[in-house]
C-alpha cells in the first residue's frame, strides 16, 4: 500500500525476521528496499535516493544496528538523523544585513508561488521592523504586475513596477534606486516565472542579478514538484547562484521529497516554509519536521506548537487536574471540542500525528455538526451535564425534542462522549508529556 | 516547431545520461536485473511512480519470456505501446453540447495553470470563429480576474466577473444566463486554485459544478483537471480527491515543454481511468494540444516519432 507511513512498513519488514537472533546483510538490505520506497513515493529524485541509500547502508551495518533488538527503529533514527543533515541540519536565517537596501530575488518556474511568497515574506519582515519595497519585474504574465500590487496592500507595504514595455532588469535597477530615495530598508524582487531550460529568460535571471546584486536570491518551489526538481534547481544555482529555498503549498498532503532533492544537488539550506492561503502562513523552515514528513513519520512537533498556540493554558491545566480526579463531564467535551476547532482544520491536525500522513480529508469537522453538538448539550439539565450516565430513554427524546435534533444524534453524541471518556481515563495516567495531546 | 520536438529538445539534456547507460548495458536476447532496474530508473525519473513502474516491468518481463529484444529501441517501443495502451482504454474527445452553450470548467491546485489553460482554449475557439464567454470564478487570488480579462481582450471572447472575493457560485450563475442569452458556443469556466486538502474550498467547487449544471441542463460539458507537468505522485492523491468531489472527465497537463516528462499523468490513467485530454506546451495562446497517446508515451522513452 503506497504512502503508508515508513515506520509502520519498516517494523513489518523486521518483524518477519523476529527470532533469527542477529540481522544479516540481507536483511538490512530488505529494509532499506522499503526505505527507499518511501523516499521515491515522497518524490526524492532517483539518483538522490540512490546515492542516500547507500550512505545509510553503510551506516547501518554498523554491529549496533544489526544487534539491537529493535532494528527497525535502529534504521529510521539512521534515515532521519541523514536526512536532517542533507536538510541542512538546523535553521538558516535570512541574510539582510550589509548596507541598506537589502535586495532579496525571487526566482522560480510558473507557478511555483513567487508572487504569493513575494507578499509572505514582505509581511514578515514588516512585523520585524522593516520597511519593505515590492518591486514586480514580471513583465510577461497577463495582470502580474497588478496581482503584485493587490498583495502589496494586503500586506501594508510600498510597490513598485514600471510599463510591461520596460525590460526587466530595468525595472529592478530602478526599483532598488527608488527604494535608496524613499528610505526602504528591504526590496523584494519579484521576477517571472520561467522554465530552467529556456535559455532567453534564464540569461534574463542573470542580468537581473547583475543589475541589483541582491543578497539573497531564493529559488520558489513547489513542495508537489516530483523528479524535476533537481534539474530545476541545478539550473537556476548555475545561472544566478541561488542562496536559498522557499518551499511552498506545504499545506498540501505532499510528502515534498523535492526539498531534498534540491538540498542535496545544490547545497543550498531550504530557508522557509509556505502553507496556507493567508499571507500569515509563512514560517521558518525546519529541517527536522520535514524530514520526519517525507518518511510519513507525521509531524508531531508542529502538532504540539499548534496546540500551545491555540489553546488556553489555564483550560488546559484545569483539565488535566479533572482527569487526574477521573472527572469528565460533557461540558468538558464540548470545551475540548471547540478548542481543537480553533486550532483550525482537524484533517490537518490527524495528519500531523504519526501513521496518518495520509488520513482522508472526510475526517474533517462539519462546523454545522458542531453547532448541533453544543445544541444536544445545550439542551440538557446541568444534573445530565456533570452526570450523563443518568441520561435514560425518555431524557434523550427530551433533548432531542429540546434542540431540534433526533434521537439518534443525541445517542451518537453520547456513544462518543462514552468511548472519549474512556480513553481519556485510560491514558490519564500515562505520560505525563501528552498531557496537552491526550484529548485528540 | 512541433510538439515532439519541443519536448525532445527539453529531454535531450537530462535524458542522455540515462539513456546512454542503458544503450551500454543492454544485450540482445535476455533482459537483466540491472537492465532492469535502470530501466525502471527510466520510469521513476519521468515521475510514472512506484506502483505504475513496477507494474509496467513486470509486464515487460513477462513478454520478455516470450521473445527476444534486438535493440533498445524495439524494447522501448514495446514499453512505449504499453503506456500508450493504456491511455487508449479510456481515451475519449472533448465533449461537445448537442444544442446551446458547451460548457469546460478548470479545476486544480494552485499554480497548475488553469487560466493560462482556459486563455489558450478561448483562442483556440475564438480562431474558429465561435463565440466564446470566460467565466472569471476565481474570485480569490489578487487579480485574477484582470488576469482573463487580458485574455479576453486579446481572444475576443466575452468575459463575465465580479468583484474580487464574491462568491464564485454566482459569476458561474451570470455566466451560464449570459451564455445562454448570448447564444455563446463555448463557456469556459475558470476557478480559483486549491488544494485538495481544503474542505471548504472542494465544497465551493462543488457548488460551482451544481450552480452550472443546473443553468445549463448537461453541463459542464467537462470539467477538465489541470496538472501541472513537474507534480511528482501528489498528483494521484489531487486526482483522487478532486475525483471524489466533483465528476473529472479529463486532465490537462501543463507546461510540458519543460524537461518533465508529466509521467504521473500515467499512473492516474491506469489508477483512475482518468483520460489525459490536452497538454499544455508553451507560454505562447497557441500551445495547446490534443493530448496524443502514442507521442506522450514516446517521448517518456525519449523515442524519436514523427509528429502527428
Amino acid at each position: 500500500m503506497a504512502f503508508e507511513s515508513l515506520a509502520s512498513r519498516l517494523a513489518d519488514t523486521f518483524k518477519k525476521l523476529r527470532g533469527r537472533g542477529k540481522l544479516s546483510e540481507k536483511d538490512i538490505n530488505q529494509g532499506l528496499r522499503e526505505v527507499r520506497l518511501a523516499l521515491l513515493e515522497a518524490d526524492v529524485n532517483f539518483k538522490v535516493v540512490r546515492e542516500f541509500i547507500a550512505n545509510v547502508r553503510e551506516r547501518c551495518l554498523d554491529a549496533e544496528v544489526l544487534e539491537s533488538l529493535t532494528p527497525a527503529q535502529q534504521v529510521i533514527k539512521i534515515v532521519h538523523q541523514e536526512l536532517i543533515s542533507l536538510l541542512g541540519g538546523r535553521t538558516h536565517p535570512l541574510d539582510i544585513s550589509g548596507p541598506p537596501p537589502a535586495v532579496i530575488a525571487l526566482y522560480g518556474l510558473q507557478g511555483s508561488g513567487k508572487t504569493t511568497t513575494a507578499g509572505k515574506l514582505a509581511l514578515q519582515l514588516k512585523k520585524s521592523g522593516r520597511r519593505v519595497l515590492l518591486v514586480s519585474c514580471d513583465v510577461y504574465r497577463p495582470a502580474a504586475q497588478k496581482q503584485l500590487e493587490v498583495v502589496a496592500g494586503m500586506a501594508g507595504v510600498s510597490f513598485f513596477t514600471l510599463s510591461d514595455r520596460v525590460s526587466p532588469e530595468v525595472i529592478a535597477k530602478k526599483g532598488v534606486e527608488k527604494a535608496v530615495e524613499s528610505a526602504h530598508n528591504v526590496v523584494i524582487l519579484d521576477t517571472a516565472g520561467r522554465l530552467q531550460i529556456d535559455d532567453e529568460m534564464m540569461d534574463e535571471a542573470r542580468r537581473i542579478k547583475e543589475a541589483t546584486l541582491p543578497r539573497e536570491r531564493l529559488l520558489v518551489v513547489d513542495a508537489m514538484t516530483g523528479q524535476e526538481a533537481c534539474q530545476v534547481a541545478e539550473e537556476f544555482d548555475r545561472v544566478v547562484d541561488i542562496t536559498g529555498v522557499v518551499l511552498t503549498k506545504l499545506d498540501s498532503d505532499a510528502r515534498g521529497g523535492a526539498a531534498l532533492s534540491i538540498a542535496k544537488v545544490t547545497g543550498k539550506p531550504i530557508k522557509f516554509a509556505s502553507l496556507g492561503e493567508k499571507l500569515e502562513d509563512f514560517q521558518v523552515f525546519h529541517p527536522d519536521r520535514m524530514a520526519s514528513r517525507i518518511l510519513g513519520m507525521g509531524d508531531v512537533l508542529t502538532l504540539i506548537e499548534k496546540a500551545e498556540a491555540a489553546f488556553d493554558q489555564q483550560k488546559v491545566a484545569q483539565m488535566e487536574e479533572k482527569l487526574r480526579r477521573k472527572q469528565f463531564t460533557l461540558e468538558d467535551f464540548m470545551d475540548q471540542m471547540k478548542e481543537v476547532k480553533k486550532m483550525g482544520s482537524f484533517g490537518d491536525l490527524i495528519r500531523m500525528i504519526p501513521g496518518f500522513a495520509r488520513a482522508q480529508v472526510d475526517v474533517d469537522f462539519d462546523p454545522k455538526e458542531l453547532a448541533r453538538v453544543e445544541a444536544i448539550i445545550n439542551s440538557m439539565t446541568p444534573e445530565e451535564r456533570q452526570n450523563p450516565d443518568i441520561i435514560s430513554g425518555s431524557r434523550r427524546r427530551r433533548i432531542a425534542r429540546g434542540s431540534g435534533t433526533t434521537v439518534q444524534e443525541v445517542n451518537r453524541l453520547l456513544k462518543q462522549f462514552f468511548q472519549a471518556r474512556k480513553m481519556l481515563f485510560q491514558m490519564g495516567s500515562s505520560d505525563k508529556r501528552l498531557g496537552r495531546l491526550r484529548l485528540f | 516547431m512541433g510538439l515532439f520536438q519541443k519536448l525532445k529538445q527539453g529531454l535531450a539534456r537530462t535524458s542522455n545520461n540515462i539513456r546512454s547507460k542503458i544503450q551500454s548495458i543492454f544485450q540482445p536476447g535476455a533482459l537483466t536485473d540491472e537492465f532492469l532496474d535502470e530501466l525502471e530508473a527510466v520510469l521513476i525519473q519521468a515521475d510514472v511512480g512506484v506502483e505504475a513502474t513496477t507494474a509496467l516491468i513486470d509486464s515487460l518481463r513477462e513478454e520478455s519470456r516470450g521473445k527476444s529484444f534486438e535493440t533498445v529501441e524495439d524494447l522501448y517501443r514495446t514499453m512505449a505501446e504499453e503506456v500508450a495502451g493504456i491511455f487508449a482504454s479510456i481515451d475519449a474527445p472533448l465533449k461537445v453540447a448537442g444544442q446551446g452553450p458547451t460548457v469546460y470548467t478548470m479545476v486544480g491546485v494552485n499554480g497548475s495553470g488553469k487560466t493560462t489553460t482556459i486563455a489558450k482554449l478561448a483562442h483556440r475557439y475564438t480562431s474558429q470563429n465561435k463565440k466564446v464567454v470566460l467565466a472569471a470564478a476565481d474570485t480569490f487570488r489578487a487579480a485574477a480576474g484582470d488576469q482573463l480579462e487580458v485574455w479576453a481582450k486579446r481572444t475576443g471572447a466575452d468575459l463575465v466577473r465580479h468583484s474580487h472575493g464574491s462568491d464564485p457560485g454566482a459569476v458561474a450563475f451570470d455566466a451560464a444566463r449570459a451564455a445562454i442569452a448570448r447564444k455563446a458556443d463555448l463557456l469556459l469556466v475558470d476557478t480559483a486554485g486549491r488544494l485538495h486538502t481544503k474542505k471548504n474550498l472542494m465544497e465551493e467547487l462543488k457548488k460551482v459544478i451544481r450552480v452550472i449544471s443546473r443553468e445549463i441542463p448537461g453541463a459542464p460539458h467537462e470539467v477538465i483537471l489541470v496538472i501541472d507537468g513537474t507534480t511528482g505522485q501528489n498528483g494521484l492523491i489531487q486526482a483522487r480527491v478532486f475525483a471524489r468531489a466533483v465528476d473529472i472527465t479529463g486532465l490537462c497537463i501543463t507546461k510540458l515543454d519543460g524537461s518533465s516528462k508529466g509521467g504521473i499523468a500515467v499512473a492516474i490513467a491506469s489508477e483512475l481511468g482518468i483520460p489525459v485530454k490536452l497538454v499544455g506546451v508553451g507560454e505562447q495562446a497557441s500551445d495547446l494540444r490534443d493530448f496524443d497517446a502514442r507521442g506522450f508515451a514516446h517521448s517518456l522513452f525519449g523515442i524519436d516519432q514523427v509528429e502527428c
